[in-house]
């Protein structure tokens, strides 16, 4: 499955998700009440000493970092010229921190191991008349579309493709989005017809 | 079986949830869309998924939808355009624009229930209201106290991205109209 986990053994590897999911969210808290800069530069620092004990190497922490970069010199640079040098660090370096602590939680826990235990957490919500089994199988039908839905898109545009439609976005989009819904339609016969109590 | 659960969602619910949640993923694997040349940031086919979810199923199944595809992305899945996905992105400076999706969502349905005999300039305008006018009322505050920048400073930063989300308002419009008159009762 598609996933951003990057495999391990640390410790960090072994927590049960809860309770890392538990301590990002302390963490990242902590983070916004605190208002001074050394604080946040020795957070930041700690947070990325976390890495190398997580088997993680500081090449992943930067790459959790680069999307951003772009967004991140533009708030420098703002910060800079309205408010000066040491509120721009400060703003710069608590997100740098607040995305490092949180892709350390995507890294070291799978996908499906963090799908689980949300699963379970769903079971306490039951008297909200949340059903844990039906939020299942639409998580396992999500999952499973993405790339039937990348199937259709190149099929209705090779079709249109022979009709010099390909570039047209309603062309193809309209022809798609029918196909996609009359596949969900036959999929939600198919699971009742087999028996499947919602 | 207790009444207040199962009246919920049929099979046939869940299904199309899902797949309004797969398709917001999909639409994230499209490379964004470069026009008016570097003068405007490239935009990202994403949020037409929380416009068509909203137009299409309605404010609960659209809501749900979307409230699935952000807990995907939440878990660690990559589905954000640019192969993003973790609580990384969800509480960046973007955080805001992401989570509010399934309140956007839930409000174009609403509104479209309201209205069920909308024209296409009306739908357009439910769907620009939740899909542009409640996004940014969410993303932009949320922009600001994540980078301490200020309201009227996140506000500029947002006007490049108004185009796009304009043309994908057309879109929305012009497909979820074409669904309902194909199925019409979705």
């Amino acid at each position: 499955m598609l996933d951003l986990y990057s495999p391990g053994t640390s410790l960090l590897h072994r927590l049960p998700p809860a309770a890392k999911m538990l301590a990002m969210l302390i963490g990242a808290t902590l983070l916004f009440l605190n208002e001074s800069l050394p604080i946040t530069v020795a957070a930041t620092l700690g947070i990325l000493a976390l890495y190398p004990i997580a088997q993680l190497t500081l090449k992943q922490a930067f790459a959790q970092i680069r999307p951003l970069l772009i967004i991140f010199v533009l708030f420098f640079a703002v910060q800079w010229y309205f408010s000066g040098l040491e509120l721009a660090a400060y703003v710069v370096l608590r997100l740098t921190a607040l995305i490092l602590l949180a892709s350390l939680v995507t890294l070291t826990t799978r996908s499906s191991d963090m799908i689980d235990t949300m699963t379970r957490g769903l079971r306490h919500l039951k008297p909200l008349g949340v059903n844990p089994e039906k939020v299942s199988l639409a998580i396992s039908l999500a999952l499973r579309f993405i790339p039937v839905l990348a199937q259709i898109t190149r099929e209705v545009r090779e079709a249109q493709k022979t009709r010099g439609l390909e570039r047209s976005v309603i062309a193809v989009a309209m022809p798609m989005a029918i196909r996609a819904i009359k596949m969900a339609d036959d999929i939600s016969d198919a699971i009742d017809s087999r028996g499947y109590r919602s | 079986m207790d009444t207040t659960a199962s009246r919920g969602l049929a099979t046939k619910d869940i299904v199309y949830i899902a797949l309004f949640a797969a398709l917001t993923a999909a639409l994230g694997l499209m490379p964004p869309i470069h026009f008016a040349g570097a003068a405007l940031p490239p935009i990202s086919a994403q949020s037409l998924g929380v416009m068509l979810a909203g137009a299409v199923l309605g404010s609960k199944r659209g809501g749900l939808a979307l409230l699935l595809f952000i807990g995907l992305v939440a878990v660690g899945l990559p589905l954000l355009s640019g192969g993003r996905g973790g609580f990384g992105v969800l509480m960046g400076t973007s955080g805001g624009f992401l989570l509010v999706w399934p309140l956007c969502a839930y409000i174009i349905g609403y509104l479209m229930e309201k209205d069920t005999a909308a024209n296409a300039i009306k739908t357009g305008l439910y769907v620009a209201f939740g899909g542009i006018v409640v996004m940014y009322a969410a993303g932009i505050p949320w922009m600001a106290f994540i980078g301490k920048l200020g309201l009227t400073k996140s506000l500029t930063i947002m006007v490049a991205y108004i185009p796009g989300d304009l043309v994908k308002v057309v879109l929305a419009t012009i497909i979820a109209r074409g669904l309902r008159r194909a199925y019409p009762n979705l």
